[in-house]
């Protein structure tokens, strides 16, 4: 009854292909919209921003992206955390150079950098399929990650091999470096999720999207009715990648403020957990990026909660815990739903479509 | 003989020698990939769990003992001060049998017919399972495995050896660690004993024919769950071995699992479903990765290639070949 698309008839092509097509959805994603961006900003405090909602909407950010390539074009990728040092990495490096750029355009600079990074390391997916192509993606991990620890250019040669982000300013208010309010920072991340969500999602819903899901379903079939295999692949990497590097510099620029390359791009703290929001989350589904990434966020916050402040054991015995729990939370989601949280909304859909009615 | 030459052998030497500490841990993943189809990124904390828990047995620490300790205010640490280490490797060796029989039973049971990156995905959660559960039991602080394993510098190959160099040159003779060759001899007998297992014996004939054809082998009468189960079990064990030697090179801690990573270069360098490729692989990457570091590495000033040569030599090998050097050969239908 709450949720029942009878009476809402399309007469346009138009209006039968928009994002939310029912009535329902449009007010559930004004509301959202309007929460997010007039309430939220004015309520936020410091441990929120820092801890659940700009990590959120940055791992949202990276989880499109590579839904976009796994998800939606079927190339498996471990090389998230190398991809997201490329767009930290160029946010730094423009920054030294350009003093003066808008930290918006370096953020977006930074993601076609990645881009191009990215078509380089898709280049092998022409030719090596499936798992080979998984631990081939770790090569541009592994390889990356080594680059931007070892050659100093990439650190300004500063003694820690650390970066460190400067002050930059959006219409007079800072959003990155130690200053930023938490406001700013949020506002900063949800303008660019918000934007490139949308635009993701009319990609998907495009020639393009169209041909990268043709791909996965069967290269070969796809390659034979004309979906041109080389330009769909690496359209896809690119995007990915773009996706991922913006995501690395709002990680770098607005979240972490500092860096050390080996420890922040790791393949345990970002390729893994990124490849798992979309598992989680559902491959293949923009609402699952969104889930998983919101799912893994506020996972570790509420086991620590759990373990260090009801239970009383010492951080580091927690720490095992914590690592327990969330291998089990892991295989148990996986047996009771591969199909990941985009598939359990669907399901409630449908039986919100006839509650309280039983059929 | 020119020292230049004498050193280019001993690089090889030890390259190969370091190839089979990678090739015992690719034929763990090889093995359960043949039978079962599963990507078990889990191979290299299985190592680390065999060594914690042999380690454990060793010294006679309490399970969970910090844990008990702390939830309840006791002291508990030891139970007896050691064990012989047979006892030990043969306790420890039940303990991967119930690993897998457990992994079977809660986990692949449940995950039958799921896609490949599903059971991946799983692994990886068995993975941060075991990591957890292994430091919760037997405590995350770096321990020293000892097994009676002679390890250091083998004097008699340098003595043999410092008299090739031409007269008059400063050569001290190669250096080879007595581990490796031991590790080397192990991982010998250990294939051989697989070789002859899954060739002469009725279960070994069942598991060729699961890796084989899955269908077939159930229609004739195999019951795939002991055989996996078999499987598991057996990848334990090599984990073990694998978790012994590299456990007594460098200790018992956590990066200890990291060894997956460097045998994943290997599987794709040989091949995921070759028993042999792993064991190719491993040398090719192991020598490889030797010989770059010294005749390459010297032209970086940054060094430490060894993190990403073996993944960018295996890609090279792939872009010729893309299932590996002795993969099944891919046959794509429409």
């Amino acid at each position: 009854m709450l949720y029942k698309e009878t009476g809402q008839y399309k007469s346009s092509y138009k209006s039968d292909h928009a994002i939310f097509p029912l009535i329902q959805d449009k007010i559930a994603f004004s509301t959202l919209m309007f929460i997010a961006f007039l309430i939220v900003p004015f309520i936020i405090n410091s441990y929120w921003e820092k801890a659940i909602l700009v990590p959120f909407l940055i791992f949202s950010l990276a989880a499109i992206g590579l839904n976009i390539l796994t998800g939606y074009c079927g190339q498996v990728s471990l090389g998230t955390g190398g991809f997201m040092a490329v767009g930290a990495f160029s946010t730094y490096k423009i920054m030294t150079y350009f003093p003066d750029l808008n930290i918006m355009i370096i953020v977006l600079i930074s993601g076609l950098i990645t881009a191009a990074v990215g078509i380089l390391f898709g280049l092998p997916s022409l030719r090596i399929k499936g798992f080979y192509l998984a631990v081939a993606t770790l090569a541009s991990q592994f390889f990356l990650v080594w680059l931007f620890n070892k050659v100093p250019w990439f650190y300004n040669y500063s003694d820690t091999g650390q970066i460190t982000v400067s002050e930059r300013l959006m219409f007079g208010i800072p959003v990155t470096g130690a200053t930023a309010p938490p406001y700013a920072t949020y506002l900063f991340c949800l303008i660019l999720v918000v934007l490139l969500g949308f635009a993701a999602k009319n990609l998907i819903r495009s020639k393009m999207g169209r041909s990268w899901m043709a791909i996965r379903d069967m290269d070969i079939a796809a390659e034979i009715i004309g979906v041109p295999p080389l330009k769909t692949k690496l359209s896809a990497f690119a995007i990915s990648s773009f996706y991922i590097g913006v995501a690395g510099a709002l990680y770098f620029a607005v979240f972490l403020g500092a860096i050390e390359v080996t420890e922040s791009f790791d393949i345990m703290t970002i390729s893994f957990p990124v490849l798992f929001m979309i598992i989680i989350g559902g491959l293949g589904s923009m609402l699952g990026s969104f889930l998983g990434a919101a799912f893994i966020v506020t996972l570790p916050i509420g086991l620590k909660f759990i373990m260090v402040d009801l239970v009383g054991l010492s951080a580091v015995t927690a720490k095992h815990f914590e690592i327990t729990i969330w291998g089990l939370l892991m295989i148990i989601f996986l047996i009771v739903e591969p199909h990941g949280l985009a598939r359990l909304w669907s399901i409630a859909k449908e039986k919100l479509r006839r509650w309280p009615f039983p059929y | 003989m020119s020292v230049d030459l004498l050193n280019f052998i001993e690089t090889v030497l030890n390259g190969l020698m370091s190839g089979v500490m990678y090739s015992l841990v690719a034929l763990g993943f090889v093995l359960i990939f043949k039978a079962s189809g599963v990507f078990n990124f889990a191979q290299g904390v299985f190592a680390l769990f065999a060594a914690l828990t042999l380690v454990g047995y060793q010294t006679g620490q309490v399970p969970f003992a910090h844990l008990i300790n702390e939830l309840f205010g006791t002291n508990y640490h030891n139970w007896y001060a050691s064990m012989p280490n047979f006892l030990a490797i043969i306790l420890t060796m039940i303990t991967m049998i119930a690993l897998a029989w457990i992994i079977e039973r809660l986990v692949l049971k449940h995950l039958v017919n799921q896609d490949p990156i599903i059971l991946f995905m799983a692994t990886i959660g068995l993975a941060f399972v075991l990591e957890g559960v292994g430091d919760l039991m037997w405590g995350s602080d770096v321990k020293v495995l000892d097994v009676g394993i002679p390890s250091g510098g083998s004097t008699w190959l340098e003595e043999a050896t410092i008299g090739l160099a031409a007269e008059g040159s400063d050569y001290y003779g190669m250096y080879i660690d007595v581990l490796n060759v031991w590790a080397t001899v192990i991982a010998v007998i250990l294939v051989i004993t697989l070789a002859l297992f899954s060739q002469y014996t009725k279960t070994g004939r069942a598991l060729r024919a699961v890796a084989d054809d899955h269908q077939a082998a159930l229609s004739v009468g195999i019951s795939l769950r002991t055989i996996w189960i078999l499987v598991w079990a057996i990848s334990g064990f090599i984990a073990m071995v694998a978790g012994i030697m590299w456990g007594t090179e460098s200790g018992v801690q956590f990066s200890l699992s990291l060894i997956a990573l460097k045998a994943l270069p290997v599987l794709i360098l040989g091949g995921f479903t070759s028993i042999p490729g792993a064991i190719i692989g491993g040398l090719l990457i192991g020598v490889g990765e030797k010989l770059a570091e010294i005749y390459i590495g010297g032209y970086f000033e940054t060094g430490a290639l060894e993190n990403w040569f073996a993944y960018v030599m295996a890609l090279v090998f792939l872009l010729f070949r893309p299932q590996g050097l002795f993969g099944d050969k891919i046959i794509e239908r429409v």
